[in-house]
Formats: structure tokens, sequence, C-alpha cells
């Protein structure tokens, strides 16, 4: 228990220099290790949607009618498609897409459903009561039902998938987090700033906020793949990205199914992408969580 | 239960009328040709959208009860005629699934927590988080690509009922089955394990081993019997869910079900139609979770008393 707090408190306020970052690191690695695969997995997709430029040889976007369909060989390490488009580079290129909307969007559900979770709890009442209501109803869809329904209404593109992958997030952080502040709420620092006249939004934020950094880095990191995942799906759907961008799941779309007799590599490395990605971010989210708050587990 | 669904009417209603565009310039956009206003306005007449939005609201809610949820602004047919044409194989898919689901992970979980931290712990991990990890229309595409390369079978385009031939049904169904079941097994194989490491280390199984029970009763007769609660709850959950794999998987095998009739409805912007479906997903959520408190209160004396 005392290490599982240490590890937490270093976290959170001690990793401040370099040097603590570097032993909390490998202290996690050290002890759950499928997690710092999982770390390892992440860093390279990070790595490889920093250097795009620099990693792929070829233009994502750029059509070549000379080389369709190709199969793998050393010129395209993952054979073209049938646009003549290389599949490594599209791939490469992809993890930048998949990458981007995965951590805005988490980050923003994260951070929304903690504040929504977080005033609730500590406003309680009728308030709180209402808030409940409203998050019951939108934890009645399933993610990708809700999302769709986001993009019915708002349209597609980059920033609106965001948006779209957020909004069912939401809900089912403020449940957690709200749970989480509940007993922060009674707590004597909580009712002292309250005695001398802190505003509720100061004592939201700057009080009970901090305290829940825990659960709410949990939350934050299990979302990752997740969001992930639906990107790809709506993507596939053909209500995510505009058609221009190179994403894992616009590669699974179309042409992808058409010639997949012919040219099955096009179907299948995107696919092994996407796969990659979400177990990466779930191991580590999963030792994430083991390591920081054991309570919070889920079956 | 009604107040919830009359709030997710309320609200999906008015999120789908803030929306700008008309679905009736959107259709004939869509024709090419130049429409005349008076057609605009005889076609926005029929579809009751001259209506102010709260009457528009109130001839919707008033249907519901009767089953009559208005008609699709796309093809102008009643929308319950158009779900009902459906209805059939996204039930069958989904409880193949479901059926699916639990054949793999409760064997599979129970078979993990008996060897836990040996490597068929390990295996039976590794491939439940993958299977949350692989999206369900790409195992789709690729059971897809074994079949049309090894076997040179390609899924029939046309929906054979299980009434009609329930041979040729359940092989045109068992392969998109597979690809949702594997994905909403993961979750039910890690609750499986979980729970029968938690009731292993009970006292009572203790004194079943003690007074030389065969280990399959014990685990059998006294482990699962005990664990099933929980997992009941889990697959209801996950049966409740499963409209959200079906979205995908039907565009997948082209099989023309209640998910492929949402994602079509939003490309086209048919508003009553999809206010209609998300209201029905909502409506299962609710009942199935409903139903599977029943069953638990039937399995379990303890609930009932309480």
């Amino acid at each position: 228990m005392s290490q599982v707090s240490n590890i937490t408190a270093e976290l959170v306020l001690g990793g401040t220099s370099v040097n603590g970052w570097v032993r909390v690191a490998l202290r996690f690695a050290r002890q759950r290790p499928l997690g710092a695969v999982g770390a390892m997995i992440i860093l390279i997709m990070v790595f490889m949607a920093v250097l795009a430029e620099v990693l792929s040889s070829f233009n994502p976007l750029a059509a070549d009618y000379g080389a369709m369909l190709q199969a793998p060989s050393t010129a395209h390490w993952l054979g073209t498609d049938s646009f003549g488009r290389d599949v490594l580079s599209r791939i490469v290129y992809g993890s930048r897409t998949a990458l981007w909307v995965g951590f805005a969007a988490s980050f923003l559900g994260a951070t929304l459903g903690t504040i929504i979770g977080v005033a609730s709890a500590y406003f309680g009442g009728k308030i709180d009561l209402i808030t409940q209501r409203l998050m019951d109803m939108l934890l009645s869809f399933p993610l990708i039902v809700l999302a769709l329904v986001v993009v019915s209404v708002i349209g597609t593109g980059i920033t609106n998938v965001v948006l779209a992958i957020m909004v069912p997030m939401i809900p089912r952080c403020a449940l957690v987090l709200r749970s989480c502040a509940l007993s922060l709420r009674e707590m004597p620092f909580v009712e002292a700033s309250r005695a001398l006249g802190t505003g509720h939004v100061r004592i939201i934020f700057r009080h009970m906020m901090p305290n829940v950094v825990a659960p709410y880095l949990i939350m934050l990191t299990a979302f990752l793949g997740q969001a992930i995942l639906l990107e790809a799906s709506l993507s596939f759907l053909g209500l995510g990205m505009s058609v221009p961008i190179a994403a894992w799941g616009l590669m699974l779309r179309g042409a992808a199914v058409e010639f997949a007799e012919r040219a099955p590599w096009m179907a299948l490395f995107p696919g092994l992408a996407i796969s990659l990605a979400v177990f990466a971010f779930n191991i580590f989210g999963d030792s994430l969580r083991d390591a920081l708050d054991p309570k919070l587990r889920m079956p | 239960m009604i107040p919830t669904l009359f709030g997710v009417a309320v609200l999906i209603f008015l999120l789908l009328r803030v929306l700008p565009g008309d679905i009736v310039e959107l259709k004939y956009a869509g024709t090419g040709s130049y429409a005349p206003k008076e057609a605009l306005a005889r076609e926005r007449a029929q579809l009751g959208l001259d209506q102010p939005i709260w009457k528009q609201f109130i001839t919707w809610i008033v249907g519901i009860p009767r089953l009559d949820f208005g008609q699709s602004m796309w093809t102008g047919q009643p929308i319950t005629h158009e779900i009902g044409i459906r209805l059939e194989l996204s039930i069958e898919l989904a409880l193949m699934a479901t059926f699916i689901a639990v054949l793999i992970s409760v064997p599979l979980g129970i078979i993990a927590a008996v060897r836990q931290d040996t490597w068929v712990d390990y295996v039976v991990r590794v491939f439940s988080i993958a299977g949350l990890a692989v999206p369900s229309f790409w195992l789709g595409i690729i059971i897809i690509l074994t079949f049309v390369i090894y076997f040179r079978w390609l899924p029939p385009l046309i929906f054979t009922s299980f009434w009609v031939d329930p041979k040729q049904n359940l092989l045109q169904l068992i392969w998109p089955a597979l690809a949702v079941g594997y994905r909403y097994s993961a979750v039910a194989t890690r609750m499986t394990r979980s729970t029968i490491l938690e009731i292993l280390r009970e006292d009572y199984i203790r004194t079943a081993r003690a007074k030389g029970l065969w280990e399959r009763a014990v685990l059998v007769r006294h482990a699962l019997k005990n664990a099933l609660l929980p997992i009941i709850t889990v697959i209801g959950l996950e049966f409740a869910f499963l409209v959200g794999g079906l979205v995908v998987t039907e565009q997948v095998f082209n099989l023309n079900g209640i998910g492929k009739l949402f994602v079509e409805a939003i490309s086209q912007r048919d508003y009553t139609m999809v206010q209609s479906l998300v209201l029905l997903t909502s409506f299962v959520f609710i009942f199935v979770n409903f139903i599977t408190d029943l069953v638990n209160a039937w399995l379990d004396p303890r609930i009932r008393y309480q």
C-alpha cells in the first residue's frame, strides 16, 4: 500500500525534476512490464507521428497510377493501394491523425467530465440530481451511437470528430469523478475555504480538482485507446475524417474491401496498426490504473 | 424508466432540430434537377416540417405508444415498417453474438482463474485484451478475405430468414456474429476470471475441497454457481450495447439490419429515422438492464428478500 501511494505522490508531486521522472518511469517499468511494453509502443507511435516527413519516402496523398496495387517490395515495404499510394507512408501519416484525435478527444472529454463530476459532487442537492439524470441519459447509448448522433448534428471533419468522440466520454468520466469527489466535499479543508469566503469556482478548481488528479489520469488514459478505435470506426463508416487526410479507418474503407482479393495488404496493415495502437494504450492504461489506484480497478 | 426515455426523446429531438440545412433541399440537390419553390413547400408540408417545433414534437411523441414513429424523411415509408423489416436480422445477430461471447468467455475465464499466473492465464489475458483492441470491422474484413482467398466463397448478398432456411441463415450470420462476439467476450472473460478468483478464496470452497469433492464439482457446482450473478450482469450490459457493434459489422458484411439503417439515416440526414432509432437504442438498454435485474433476483434469493 505504501509503495502504491509513493508512486502516486511521486507522479503527482515529486516528479517535477527530470531525474524524478526518470526514476518514476524506471520503477513503473520494473513493476509493470506489460505496461512498459505499451508505453514503448506509444512512444514509437509518437515518434512516427512527429517525424512523419522524415520517415516516409512517399507522399501519403499523391496518387501514382504507374504503381497501383503493388505487392510489398523493397521500394514499397507494405505495398501500394488502388491509387498507387504507399501503404506504409499512409500508416505513418495516419498515426498523426489517430494520436491527435485520440489525445484531443480524451483530454477534452476527461477534463469536461471531471469538471462536471466534481462540481456536481460539490454542489450536491438539486444540481447534483439533475446532472446525474442527464448523465444517465447519455450513458444509455453505446459510445459509437452517441458519437454518430453528434456527427449528424455538427458534420464530419477532424475538429467535429474530436467533438463527437469527446461527448460520449464526458458522462463516463463524470460518473467516476463524482464518486471520488463526494468524500472530498466533507473534508475540513473544503469547509475551511468555504468559511473563509472562497468562491465556488475557486474551491472546485483550486482545492478539489488537485485531489482527484489520479482518477483523472486513469480515466484519460483509459479513453485514449477507445478514442482511437472510435475515430477509426467513424472514418470507416465514412462519417469521420474527410477524404484527403490519411487516417487508418479511411484506409480500410471502400477500395480496401473491393480489391481485398488482389491486394490483401491494403486491408491487412492499417487494421494491424489500429489494433496495435489500441492494444498499447489499453495495457498502458491498465497498468497505470493499477499503479495509481488499485481501488478503482474495473474488471 | 419512462422519465429517462422521455428525457432522451426531448434531448435528441431538440439536438436534431438545431442543425442547419434542410432535408427537402438536400434531397432535391441530390437529384440535380431544378426544383420549383412550390414543390419544396409541398414536400415540407407533407413531412410536417412547416409546423412549429413543439407541434412536431407532440405529433411524434403521441404516436410512439401506438408504435407509430412517423415516416422516414428520406424514403417516405413509415418508420415502423422500415425498422420492422430489419429487426429480425439484427436481433438474431445480436443473440448469436452474445451466445458466442458467452461460449468464449465463461470457459476461458474459468481456465484462466484456475491456472492463475501460469502461461495459460497470460495467453487468455492477452487474447481478451486483444479482443478489445481489434476493431470488429477489420476482423470482419479479414474473415471475408480468408474465405475469398482460400475457399472461393463470398458471403451471399441476400438475407435468408431463419424460418425459410435455417442452415443457410446460420451459415450466413455465424461470421459477423463471431466478429462481434469476440470483441464482446473480452470484458466478460475478464469479469469471469476475477470473480472466480475471488470466489476460489472463499471458505466454502476450501470446505468443499476438504471433504474430498471432485475438483470439477467444486468448480461448477460451488464456484461457477456463485459467480453467475456478476457474469450475467456484464453480459446483459454488453447485450444492451451490442447495437454499437452492429453499426460497423453490418456495414462490412453488407447485412441490411438496424445498424446499417442507422448509418444510412445519418448520412442522409433523415432526422425522423435517427431520432426513432436513438430512442429505440435507449429503450433496449433500459429494458435489458431491467430484465438483467429480474434474472438476478430470480437466481439469488438474497436480492429478492432485500
